[in-house]
């Protein structure tokens, strides 16, 4: 379980959250652009720290302010899917995905395997040799996904997964992106703009308004929201009358 | 009005000819003759720029015939220049590499007081005349220079050494360097860091593994850039190092010194240095080029 109370003095407001999130869960995060999502991810990660607060995963404090401790990023063992994927361009697809067991100092044999499983399970494997740059939207966010689970992490962080996707992937990959998170059976939090990653991907959902939670539920609320998100709901409404039959689920 | 009516079709299209007709009234022949005599104007602007560069380079060339200028190059004050200039520069790059890869990250990366007093710093070399640079480490690391006073009293002498080459050739080109890896560092996106980060790479891992290979093409850029610039150091080195053929003679030395007596060890010189800039020209615009297309691809 992951349990969050953190507080941070960010430009223009403070950014003031307490949530947790339970093993197997999917929190959705869901806000305007700059109320703090990224933020929160990047605090949650050890990218950034917060002013004051404590952060536990599973029971093991990585972040407190009073005992004055907080692990660094690199010993949090958290998968975090960057919104751009960050694949690193100067390694191939299969050195993207190996890197993290490299760190780790896994051995060249059980690098190959558990590298080819992940490949194989992601539909990859065909393209291991590839510069990470040279692939499709859609294979780089399997990769970065695939680059974030080999680690087997304790939490799993998505930062607009699916912002870099065209509608039509966007609709293809949300079940699939559900089904592999909760394969892991780990805390996770993704965070998004659309209410239809929310309705088809999260367990929960909470709305993020100027650094403070404004509202939780569960998946099926969010509908409910769409007076506080126009813009999100401005943007739905101009996609509503798509051709992929998601009208029902929105 | 009425005509303009029935020129367009049923679909509110032109005729292109109509259009042409069109553009020709707009335009009107004195404008397309004026517009001819820019781009004329223009031409000849750029040709006579690069006859004013090409004519020196040419000149060179054709006042040293490749007989005398391959009969130069056994002249053992070619040689020595040669073999000095080539080892120097080496070892000037080798250390401003070293060097100034940490430095330019740090002030690509962080905020810390005085950073701007330190940028600047750093790039001043650039600007500051050779031979202000010459006089400045020599009251520095000179016999009597603040600190070379000590170093003297050691039993260690700098100045008209060939470590004295090597310290006014890092002195003028390490600026050359850190600017451009500064910047390679500048535009290698924060995000790659992170996610090294979070796949559990620390710090000096993320560097050499991430940070550095993506810099790599700006990297070598600057590299190249600082060893030309070691290369043709004159006015530091004559000042700080001296002139004395095989310990501190580089090629530009002996090009000057060579041109008091004979010439053809000068233009033989000349010839060499002009062919090391070309190929440090055409790596550094390959090595950039090949970092657009790269970039592009992202």
């Amino acid at each position: 379980m992951l349990e969050i109370d953190i507080r941070k003095r960010l430009r223009d407001f403070s950014l003031e959250v307490k949530l947790s999130v339970a093993r197997s869960e999917i929190l959705m995060l869901v806000g305007d652009n700059g109320c703090g999502k990224t933020t929160l991810l990047n605090i949650v990660a050890g990218l950034q720290d917060p002013d004051a607060g404590r952060i536990a995963l599973d029971g093991r404090l990585i972040y407190d302010s009073v005992l004055k401790t907080s692990t660094p990023a690199e010993a949090r063992n958290i998968g975090y899917v960057f919104q751009s994927y960050a694949l690193f361009p100067h390694m191939s697809v299969y050195d993207n995905v190996a890197f993290g067991l490299r760190t780790r100092s896994y051995s060249k044999n059980e690098i190959g395997l558990l590298v080819k499983d992940y490949l194989e399970a992601a539909g990859l494997w065909e393209i291991r040799k590839a510069k990470a740059v040279d692939v499709s939207g859609g294979q780089k966010q399997r990769i970065a996904m695939a680059r974030a689970l080999i680690i087997e992490p304790d939490l799993l962080l998505l930062d607009e997964p699916l912002s870099a996707l065209d509608v039509r992937r966007q609709a293809q990959m949300r079940k699939e992106l559900r089904e592999t998170i909760h394969a892991c059976n780990v805390p996770c939090i993704i965070v998004t703009h659309d209410l239809r990653d929310v309705a088809c991907i999260g367990d929960r959902a909470c709305l993020l308004e100027k650094g403070k939670i404004a509202l939780k539920g569960c998946a099926e609320d969010v509908m409910s929201w769409g007076a506080c998100l126009p813009q999100v709901e401005k943007s739905k409404s101009q996609d509503a009358p798509n051709d992929f039959g998601e009208a029902g689920a929105t | 009005m009425a005509s303009n009516q029935a020129d367009i079709g049923p679909f509110g299209e032109r005729s292109l000819t109509e259009l042409v007709n069109q553009e020709h009234e707009i335009i009107g022949i004195p404008s397309r003759t004026r517009e001819m005599a820019l781009k004329a104007g223009l031409a000849l602007m750029l040709m006579l720029a690069m006859a004013f560069i090409a004519l020196p380079v040419v000149a060179l060339f054709l006042k040293s015939p490749l007989d005398t200028t391959l009969r130069s190059l056994h002249d053992p004050v070619v040689i020595d220049a040669l073999r000095l200039s080539l080892t120097t520069s080496t070892i000037t790059t080798i250390t401003v590499v070293i060097m100034g890869t940490p430095i330019a990250y740090v002030s690509a990366r962080f905020q810390y007081f005085g950073k701007e007093l330190a940028d600047s710093l750093i790039d001043l070399p650039v600007i500051m005349p050779p031979a202000v640079a010459g006089i400045a480490l020599l009251v520095a690391f000179g016999r009597m220079g603040i600190v070379g006073h000590y170093l003297n009293g050691l039993g260690i002498s700098i100045a008209f050494t060939t470590l004295a080459v090597i310290m006014a050739q890092v002195f003028v080109s390490s600026p050359f360097y850190i600017r451009q890896a500064r910047t390679s560092f500048e535009d290698v996106d924060m995000a790659f860091e992170n996610a090294a980060r979070t796949l559990g790479a620390s710090r000096v891992y993320t560097f050499f593994h991430v940070i550095i290979p993506i810099a790599m093409n700006g990297l070598i850029s600057g590299a190249i850039m600082a060893f030309a610039r070691s290369l043709g150091e004159f006015g530091a080195t004559i000042m700080f190092a001296g002139n004395f053929q095989g310990r501190t003679q580089t090629m530009p030395l002996a090009i000057y010194t060579a041109m008091q007596g004979d010439l053809d060890v000068s233009l033989c010189l000349a010839i060499i240095l002009v062919a090391f800039s070309f190929m440090v020209i055409f790596l550094v615009k390959t090595l950039t080029r090949r970092r657009v297309h790269k970039n592009a691809g992202n």
